[in-house]
């Protein structure tokens, strides 16, 4: 492992159980992350895209350990994650950080904003209450708010606002990696720019690397210096933003750029490939590729064998027929 | 740095020192005036009651056969029972058992009960199973007889009727808050105070707690005229406070048996209750909107 | 266009709402006409106007805080700006049908799809539950929902996302209305399956002509979709054009804005940092004087900030249907 990986997983699950317990008849697995192998690198931008339900999110959370792996690692700057106690754990906080979707859920709404600030730096000793506001301070000015709004509530301010509250509370204690999930989803168009050049900024600044969760392709091609795409719980592809827009490798990845309604009459999508089906039941999948019942170029050998990511001129695929190749 | 943001949208930035969410409510309150009303209310209630042997202008207890049932008057404001006891008398001497009986046991189930709830709801797990089917059956047991029993072991008096309520009432304030509990945990601001190294029993305190406490008022506005009315039911079947000396359940009982010749007996304590239960709620309702901050611009 | 290929016109719609301080203008004379066949698309961030533009029209602003008016709104010939609330409500799900952004909680949980569906029939024309059963099930063929015959009886959750949105539609079109409003109704939705209901909405109007508001806040899909598009900007149109003339020659300094700032899958990235328009998305109750977008425009003149400049032509060589509230476009300019 090289110096510079700052999260690395191995094989990572999540199986959640679903129904059964007591006299409830047999439990059924849903395998929201089913063997996860990837590496972020130092101040990079690692977008992870994919539609609802392919378990982006929950990659996210596990490597946070806001939720515990099944199976697999994650080490966190060659520290394996999954072997610490409460404590330890708690202790690296300060470096792995979140910033969530919902500018609304994700603030107290009976705490001020100063007080939202400050509960991070006193959970990791910070220092005294005039060196925590003054921090807290700092804090809302790093992210573009002025210090008198310490003392409002969130619902005071505007999505876009709150989602910077929520930045600089990630910010609090100095991480070293944000996972971003979801963050300008919910925000106004004009605001969602924004909000991405303050986190661009700021890793800039900051030196910050970032896991970029979003179903936004458009976002991931402006912001994103690599990108994995999720489907039902695995990647089926790796590269840079780049190459991987210019030319996809995975079917998936194609058809899911093609479903991205474009700003520009002109380029109208009437012929454009669709994809078409619906995804399966996470609960209950297909044998073989988990693709190949939506994949218009599937062959025999994909609906028995299941392809495993492959290297391909510095990217991974997996695919038993990728494209552009 | 990007933009500058726009002024703050709400007139909120006021003269503010290092306020806490206590203070800010504190005065939120104070601004309400059925609130204020109703609080008044349960002082006066209070002091009259504290206050009693002083202000009443009779003996509570004592008996006067050629006094039966008498209609208000200059002397008897509201009126004798059927031992010619006046009833005004009676009733700001009940207030001290009903009062207390109200608030005591209900406050105690409160606190068991939230307790008892956000600890399920946010631990989950074994305790979640363990709380749960305690509660289950609480809730399932005949709650009259296991108060009766309560009281036929441990003795018919104040204490135990605490006991006995308090263990009657906390579970299903516990299966409320859990429910809250589970709804609030999956929110991003537990999440977020997850994710920053907060302690549990912060998380509890501190974000969990002061979410369920509208509904907590809610319930407590509810369980005082429930611990009342319990109170006489106790009474009224002999296990519960014990004539001559006077609940407002136990007049309401009592009087009910003169209703025709003196309807004043049953209903002036009637009125008491009532009286009582709505300045709670305004107490209550003031509580709530004092607790909700996008209220209280 | 002739008189008669108009399906829908108004003209001056405003919406205001009364609350505890004071009253809030959230439309604010709104005119657009919406011709036969044809997708007109309303687009605008939050705040904009642009579902309070749907709720005006369906006649469910919430009463009494509410109040509706407009010099004349008239479907098909039929003045409907002074109808009643049972008129209105013969209206609704007949002639003007809705279909609403959350799939999942516009349909009622515990009865069956057909059911549902098929409801507006049994309001309007009285259908017995065979004829609609029926209809319905051509209605679930024409929106392409497969297995039709199966998927009558079943219940709300146990259809995806992109099939309850699919019933939602063949609800819509179920009486043949005149018009369709369609408020953000992939907004729910992942990108493959949106782009399946687009382009069954396409299909709709392409095969049965049917007449479409497309509410979004999403320029993509207005460019997509959309004859017709009108821009808003806390609570005015502020932009209205033909699609192409409106992405080519964007006239407002708020459309440009916003079409500089949307990202775009298909161009690579052009820099660390993006274009964005300044400032927060105004306060209703506390609007600037002047033009509604004078605090965050870069083009602001002295007149901007005492006068509204009205919708007039933009003037880009665009053709006459272009209009913008601008004073760069104003034909006296910053003079006024």
């Amino acid at each position: 492992m090289t110096e510079d990986v700052v999260i690395s997983t191995r094989d990572l699950t999540r199986h959640f159980r679903v129904g059964g317990g007591f006299l409830g008849g047999p439990a059924r697995v849903v395998r929201a992350v089913d063997g996860v192998t990837l590496d972020i690198r130092a101040r990079e931008t690692f977008a992870l895209v994919g539609e609802s339900g392919c378990g982006k999110t929950t990659l996210g959370r596990v490597m946070l350990r806001l939720q515990e792996p099944t199976s697999g690692t994650v080490a966190y700057r060659g520290t394996d994650l999954t072997g610490l106690d409460e404590g330890a754990m708690n202790a690296l906080r300060k470096k792995l950080q979140i910033v969530f979707q919902d500018p609304y859920a994700s603030l107290n709404p009976r705490m001020r904003v100063g007080e939202i600030l400050a509960e991070p730096l006193r959970s990791h000793g910070f220092g005294s209450s005039a060196e925590i506001r003054e921090r807290s301070a700092e804090l809302l000015e790093m992210v573009g708010l002025r210090r008198q709004y310490l003392r409002n509530y969130p619902h005071q301010f505007s999505g876009g606002q709150r989602q910077r509250i929520g930045i600089a509370r990630a910010l609090a204690n100095g991480p070293d990696f944000v996972v971003c999930d979801e963050s300008v989803s919910a925000l106004d168009v004009s605001i969602q720019a924004q909000v991405l050049n303050l986190l661009a900024d700021l890793q800039d600044q900051l030196k910050l690397t970032y896991l970029f969760i979003t179903h936004d392709l458009a976002v991931v091609r402006q912001f994103a210096d690599r990108v994995g795409v999720m489907f039902l719980g695995q990647l089926v592809e790796v590269g840079r933003t780049e190459e991987l827009f210019a030319a996809p490798l995975h079917p998936y990845t194609m058809l899911l750029m093609e479903a991205v309604p474009r700003p520009d009459p002109h380029q109208r999508g009437r012929d454009r490939p669709i994809l078409t089906g619906e995804i399966p039941s996470p609960m209950n999948l297909p044998p073989g590729c988990r693709f190949h019942t939506r994949c218009p170029f599937a062959r025999d050998i994909c609906r028995v064998e299941d392809p495993a990511l492959q290297e391909r001129g510095g990217r991974t695929v997996a695919c038993h027929f990728p494209l552009n190749g | 740095m990007t933009s500058p943001s726009a002024p703050l949208p709400a007139d909120a930035i006021e003269a503010l020192e290092e306020a806490s969410f206590l203070r800010d409510t504190v005065r939120a309150f104070r601004k309400n005036r059925m609130a204020m009303v109703g609080l008044a209310f349960v002082l006066l209630l209070v002091l009259g009651a504290v206050f009693a042997p002083w202000i009443s202008p009779h003996d509570p207890y004592r008996v006067a056969l050629d006094e039966q049932l008498l209609p208000a008057s200059t002397t008897y404001w509201l009126g004798t029972d059927n031992f010619g006891r006046d009833v005004l008398t009676r009733i700001l001497y009940g207030a001290r058992i009903s009062l207390v009986v109200g608030i005591v046991p209900s406050l105690i189930s409160l606190m068991i009960g939230t307790m008892m709830g956000i600890l399920s709801g946010y631990l989950g797990g074994r305790t979640d199973f363990v709380v749960m089917r305690l509660a289950d059956m609480m809730i399932a047991f005949p709650s009259l007889l296991l108060a009766m029993v309560v009281m036929y072991t441990l003795g018919a008096n104040l204490l135990n009727i605490f006991i006995a309520l308090a263990l009657v009432g906390w579970a299903s304030v516990a299966r409320v808050v859990r429910s809250q509990t589970l709804a609030l945990r999956e929110k991003e601001f537990i999440e977020a105070a997850r994710a920053n190294g907060t302690a549990r029993i912060t998380v509890m305190l501190r974000h969990i707690f002061p979410n369920v406490v509208p509904t907590l008022i809610v319930l407590f506005t509810l369980a005082i005229p429930e611990a009342i009315m319990w109170e006489s039911s106790l009474s009224f079947l002999g296990v519960g406070v014990q004539p001559p000396e006077a609940s407002w359940g136990l007049l309401v009982a009592k009087g009910k048996e003169y209703m025709f010749q003196a309807p004043a007996v049953a209903i002036a304590p009637g009125v008491a209750i009532l009286l009582t239960v709505l300045a709670f709620n305004f107490i209550g309702d003031g509580l709530r909107d004092a607790l909700d901050p996008s209220m209280k611009d | 266009m002739a008189e008669t290929d108009i399906i829908l016109s108004v003209q001056g719609l405003t919406t205001e709402f009364s609350g505890d301080r004071g009253d809030v203008r959230v439309l604010d004379d709104v005119s657009f006409d919406v011709g036969r066949g044809r997708i007109v698309g309303v687009v605008g961030e939050s705040g904009s106007g642009k579902s309070m533009t749907a709720l005006s029209l369906m006649g469910l602003v919430p009463q009494p805080q509410g109040r509706v008016s407009a010099r004349s709104i008239t479907l098909d010939g039929q003045e409907i700006s002074r109808l009643g609330p049972s008129a209105m409500r013969r209206i609704r799900g007949r002639d003007i049908a809705m279909v609403f952004q959350e799939p999942m909680t516009s349909l009622n949980p515990v009865r069956r799809v057909w059911e549902q569906v098929g409801e507006p029939l049994a309001i309007h024309h009285g259908l017995g539950r065979r004829a609609i059963r029926a209809r319905v099930l051509e209605m679930f063929e024409l929106v392409g929902i497969p297995e039709p015959k199966t998927r009558l009886d079943a219940y709300p959750h146990q259809l995806s996302g992109g099939l309850r949105q699919r019933a939602m539609i063949a609800m819509g079109l179920i009486c043949e209305p005149k018009l369709l409003i369609a408020d953000e109704p992939t907004t729910a939705l992942d990108v493959t399956t949106q782009s399946q209901i687009l382009r069954l909405m396409r299909d709709l109007r392409d095969r049965v002509g049917t007449s479409i508001i497309l509410i979004t806040h999403d320029l993509g899909i207005i460019a997509e979709m959309c004859d017709e598009v009108n821009v808003m900007y806390a609570g005015q149109l502020v932009e209205q054009g033909e699609v192409f003339a409106l992405f080519d020659q964007p006239a407002h300094p708020y459309t440009r804005g916003l079409l500089a700032s949307i990202p775009r899958a298909t161009e690579p990235r052009a820099g660390r940092r993006m274009p964005s328009i300044p400032g927060m998305v105004p306060n209703l109750a506390k609007l600037p004087p002047g033009c509604r977008f004078n605090p965050r425009c870069g083009e602001v003149m002295p007149v901007c900030l005492r006068r509204d400049p009205g919708l007039t032509a933009a003037g880009t060589g665009s053709g006459p249907g272009h209009t913008a509230r601008c004073w760069l476009h104003s034909p006296n300019g910053g003079t006024a």
